[in-house]
């Protein structure tokens, strides 16, 4: 009977949204009780935007994500504002090519993965995002990554569908990354 | 069923409206529901229906007036400061008995306020909305799914009572996204014979009109009115029970409140709290009869609003003021915690058994 409780937070255009409607695809594919629920309005154009995903083998209760069992910061003020929310024992997954500070606390798992770098690197800049997914699939086992190419095939626009591939190859770089 | 898809709850809305034989929508953009106007927009012309965004919510409540008189499916939808203005065209349609769909997905308020979620629309739902003796049925989602199937039932029951129905949900239903199944809904036959459809030189006019100068004429609408929603009272009142069964304590709560209310419940009983929810579906009609009902067998009750509390007058008058009710409450677009909630039915439980 798990519940995970997911977060991304980032700036706005970083693809927070897009990530967390691609895990709630998982989960939905994988037949699990699934939740979506972007930060909407002003903060959405040029500040902080995050997105909470709930993805249970229960209804979800409340959509709201207040204390996340994996958090995923794509920049320092979202880490700032969310790190202590985190659930004892649970996952905090830092862009590391955007955020220089470590995370403080002991009682969480933290990996850092410099994945705007990685994405440059690769040739898909702006896949930052499905890089920090790839990892997120690999750490966290409820999660893990069966499904993920359907689900890319249903969060990808058919209009855009020439981007399913190097959706999977930014994924696949973030699942390897040790 | 049909395929599960991830949809957000304004485009739910949207999606089932048409589902349900919508073709005209009229319309001013406003967050947190932009994106029903926006799926209607690239939806409708393609299906032969009507997407028009009007030039102030004003002309919009009065464009669907006008496709009402024609029998025809219609809806608008606006937030908070949108519907405040739209209320002279809710009493309007009120007094000529038309039936209309609109949906207000609140955002904090009063004046116009902010954009996250709020409840505190509460009050102008359901007593009313605008000047005059009048009611709406108001349907309040809990769930992306509800958001849907409320809006179905919602057109149904206009047409069945030629009246407006409202959904009732806020800036939370409307952005979040969940797992949701839609299908082609299956149109009832209502008798259309009073829409203004033209004669053909064949029968009377049909005369669409609020406007009566005659006070004992007046009166008689109004009573006319009245026994109608007293049918409705009786016959269309929609709850949800959720572990009542042994409940001392009973938390009410709707639409988002509801989904925080659960989380709380869930933590109460693993104390080993007897606690269960009364969730209203029909706001108006209210579930009086289930209260009251409750009342016979709980302690005390516990009202989660995201307003100042307007609910709670409706459930404090549904038990006869005879058990105590709590207010547990956040405004101006926050939201209450499970935890918030959980503190109050820890208190609400030291009061101990009756």
């Amino acid at each position: 009977m798990a519940t995970t409780q997911i977060l991304i937070a980032g700036f706005g255009g970083q693809g927070v949204l897009f990530a967390g409607k691609f895990l709630a695809y998982k989960g939905l594919i994988a037949d699990k009780q699934v939740s979506w629920l972007p930060s909407y309005g002003p903060e959405m154009r040029g500040g902080t935007a995050n997105c909470s995903v709930i993805i249970s083998d229960t209804p979800v209760g409340s959509p709201i994500v207040g204390t996340p069992d994996v958090l995923v910061a794509m920049n320092l003020p979202s880490l700032k504002k969310y790190e202590n929310d985190v659930a004892k024992g649970g996952i905090i997954i830092v862009d590391s090519a955007l955020i220089n500070e470590k995370v403080e606390r002991d009682d969480v798992t933290t990996y850092y993965v410099p994945a705007t770098k990685m994405a440059n690197d690769e040739g898909f800049s702006t896949l930052a995002n499905m890089i920090l997914m790839g990892k997120l699939m690999k750490v966290c086992e409820e999660i893990g990554f069966d499904g993920t190419e359907a689900a890319i095939n249903k969060v990808v626009p058919p209009k855009k569908a020439n981007l399913i591939e190097v959706n999977l190859k930014a994924l696949k770089t973030g699942y390897d990354f040790e | 069923m049909a395929e599960k898809v991830l949809m957000k709850g304004n485009e739910a809305i949207a999606e089932a409206a048409i589902l349900a034989g919508c073709r005209h929508y009229f319309g001013y953009l406003i967050t947190p529901q932009t994106e029903i106007a926006a799926y209607m927009a690239k939806k409708m012309p393609k299906i032969g229906g009507c997407f028009l965004q009007a030039e102030s919510e004003v002309a919009a409540i009065n464009m669907v007036y006008g496709v009402a008189s024609t029998g025809k499916r219609v809806m608008t939808s606006s937030s908070s400061p949108g519907i405040s203005l739209k209320s002279e065209g809710l009493s309007y349609l009120a007094g000529s008995d038309l039936p209309a769909l609109v949906v207000n997905v609140q955002r904090g308020g009063p004046g116009l306020g902010g954009i996250q979620p709020s409840q505190s629309d509460y009050f102008q739902a359901t007593k009313g909305g605008g000047h005059g003796d009048f009611k709406m049925i108001v349907l309040a989602p809990s769930s992306v799914q509800e958001m849907a199937s409320l809006t179905v039932k919602g057109f149904d029951l206009a047409d069945k009572y030629r009246m407006t129905s409202m959904i009732l949900a806020d800036g939370t239903m409307g952005q979040m996204m969940e797992p949701v199944s839609l299908e082609e809904a299956a149109v009832a036959d209502y008798d259309k014979s009073w829409a203004v459809t033209g004669t053909k030189c064949e029968r009377e006019h049909n005369i669409i009109n609020s406007l009566s100068l005659v006070p004992e004429e007046l009166e008689q609408l109004n009573f006319k009115r009245y026994e109608k929603y007293k049918t409705i009272e009786e016959n269309e009142v929609m709850y949800e029970e959720y572990m009542m069964e042994d409940a001392d304590i009973c938390v009410s709560a709707f639409g988002i409140a509801a989904r925080v209310a659960k989380n709380a419940i869930a933590m109460a009983r693993a104390e080993g709290i007897k606690v269960g929810m009364i969730r209203p579906i029909t706001l108006w009609p209210f579930p009086v009869k289930a209260f009251k009902a409750a009342a016979e067998k709980v302690n005390s009750f516990i009202s989660v609003e995201l307003s100042m509390g307007q609910m709670i007058e409706d459930i404090r008058a549904s038990v006869e003021y005879n058990k105590p009710v709590t207010l547990c409450n956040r405004a101006g677009g926050m939201i209450p915690s499970p935890e918030q909630v959980l503190e109050v039915i820890r208190e609400a439980n030291k009061g101990g058994n009756k």
